[in-house]
């Protein structure tokens, strides 16, 4: 009785995997018929973008703040102050900048998106596109996925230059290290490509996971308000799991 | 109708101009990229015997404080030596022209840079200069083999010393 049951645990987790791989496709195939509403790209850029800069902001900046606090702390028992700004830097550029931003976003964004999706689809509208001869996929869920891929990028950037203002008033303000010797030292081990880019990249890539669970789990929730409550947990789950999984997997090939 | 689209077009462009603000300061301001930029400068020649681990844009400095860096490492063909042109900036005009130049590395296991040692020559460097008074880098293990060697020897001149005496 257990194994057969298992069996069909499997086989649905299976089919789950390969079902958002054909809505990938789909998004794909649909993105260039999208670019005709690219105002409605333009709409949810704002919406998961601008909107989620206060939260992005605020947490950027206490992130570097407890940062800079800790280093200080750890770094004082080897007389290494002097290198808190370049731990700083590479720490938030390579790791925390693009995945906290993810895990935020995903909770932020991710959430609306497969609400929305989600209700549309619980009210028949996206039924009713169809029958208007309105492609769904290319005038709701494109968008989104493309706004995900053009908003996280642009949200880590402004993630890390307020974290390393958070790290610098904790550092240089509060706990007295000199400023040159922050900047210098960051400045000389720093690099753009190796360092700040490989940051964005993964970021760009994080926004289209994120994006791409939770188009899907709001276009295939079950009709039902319980279903769409279940489809938004399920996002931010299942986003998180997928951005900490893919971070590894894309440091290792980027190293 | 329009009034709203128009506003969140607005909030719009100003977030991904603030994106973009972000990523040019990060870039510019926060990694080696703030360091190529540099104002006017003017070049010195140096040549070394060996100079280590010497990377181009490695800082020059003098008294500890950056004034320049490395634009170029050449051998001379001639002489077997490195060719080192470092580019000292302008505000930094006034260096006497019997000043040294030294290899040195920062920490015990830092990046290595060329500090410079002021003279009391009244000539001050021009454009071109070579600085003539050098001294390489200094080499770890060429430090431990003279070390090792060192005490060989002393131990080998003993010997013959009780050598002589016998």
């Amino acid at each position: 009785m257990n194994a057969p049951r298992r069996n069909m645990m499997l086989a649905d987790a299976l089919a789950q995997v390969g079902a958002v791989g054909l809505f990938m496709f789909s998004i794909l195939a649909a993105v260039p018929k999208s670019l005709r509403h690219y105002r409605e790209t333009v709409r949810q850029v704002w919406f998961v973008g601008a909107m989620s800069l206060v939260i992005i902001m605020t947490c950027g900046l206490f992130v570097g703040m407890v940062l800079s606090l800790q280093l200080y702390y750890v770094l004082t028992n080897f007389g290494g102050t002097a290198a808190l700004g370049t731990v700083v830097a590479l720490s938030m550029f390579r790791e925390l900048g693009p995945v906290v931003t993810a895990l935020l976003f995903a909770g932020r964004a991710g959430t609306s998106m497969t609400a929305e999706i989600g209700l549309m689809r619980a009210t028949d509208q996206l039924s009713a596109m169809e029958m208007m001869a309105v492609d769904p996929m290319s005038y709701v869920v494109a968008p989104r996925f493309l706004a995900g891929i053009l908003a996280m990028p642009l949200l880590v950037c402004i993630f890390n230059a307020l974290g390393l203002l958070g790290a610098h008033l904790v550092g240089v303000s509060w706990l007295g290290l000199d400023n040159g010797t922050f900047w210098g030292n960051m400045t000389s081990t720093v690099e753009v490509w190796s360092d700040l880019l490989n940051g964005v990249w993964k970021s760009a890539a994080f926004g289209a996971v994120i994006a791409l669970i939770a188009t899907f789990q709001g276009y295939t929730t079950p009709p039902t308000s319980e279903g769409v409550a279940y489809a938004t947990t399920r996002t931010v789950v299942s986003s998180a799991i997928v951005v900490l999984a893919l971070d590894f997997v894309m440091t290792a090939f980027l190293m | 109708m329009t009034q709203p689209r128009r506003s969140f077009q607005v909030g719009t462009g100003l977030f991904i101009l603030l994106g973009f603000a972000a990523l040019t300061y990060l870039a510019t301001q926060t990694t080696s990229i703030a360091n190529y930029q540099q104002g006017d400068s003017y070049a010195l020649k140096a040549k070394f015997s060996n100079i280590g681990q010497l990377k181009v844009r490695a800082p020059v400095k003098l008294a500890g404080v950056r004034i320049g860096s490395v634009q170029s490492i050449t051998l001379d063909p001639q002489t077997l030596s490195a060719i080192v042109m470092i580019g000292i900036d302008k505000r930094f005009a006034e260096i006497p022209d019997d000043s040294a130049a030294a290899i040195f590395t920062s920490g015990l296991l830092g990046d290595q840079y060329v500090g410079i040692q002021p003279g009391g020559s009244p000539d001050m460097f021009k454009d071109g200069d070579e600085v003539i008074l050098t001294q390489s880098s200094m080499q770890l293990e060429d430090l431990i083999g003279k070390f090792l060697v060192g005490g060989d020897t002393a131990k080998q001149g003993d010997q013959a010393k009780t050598d002589g005496s016998e």
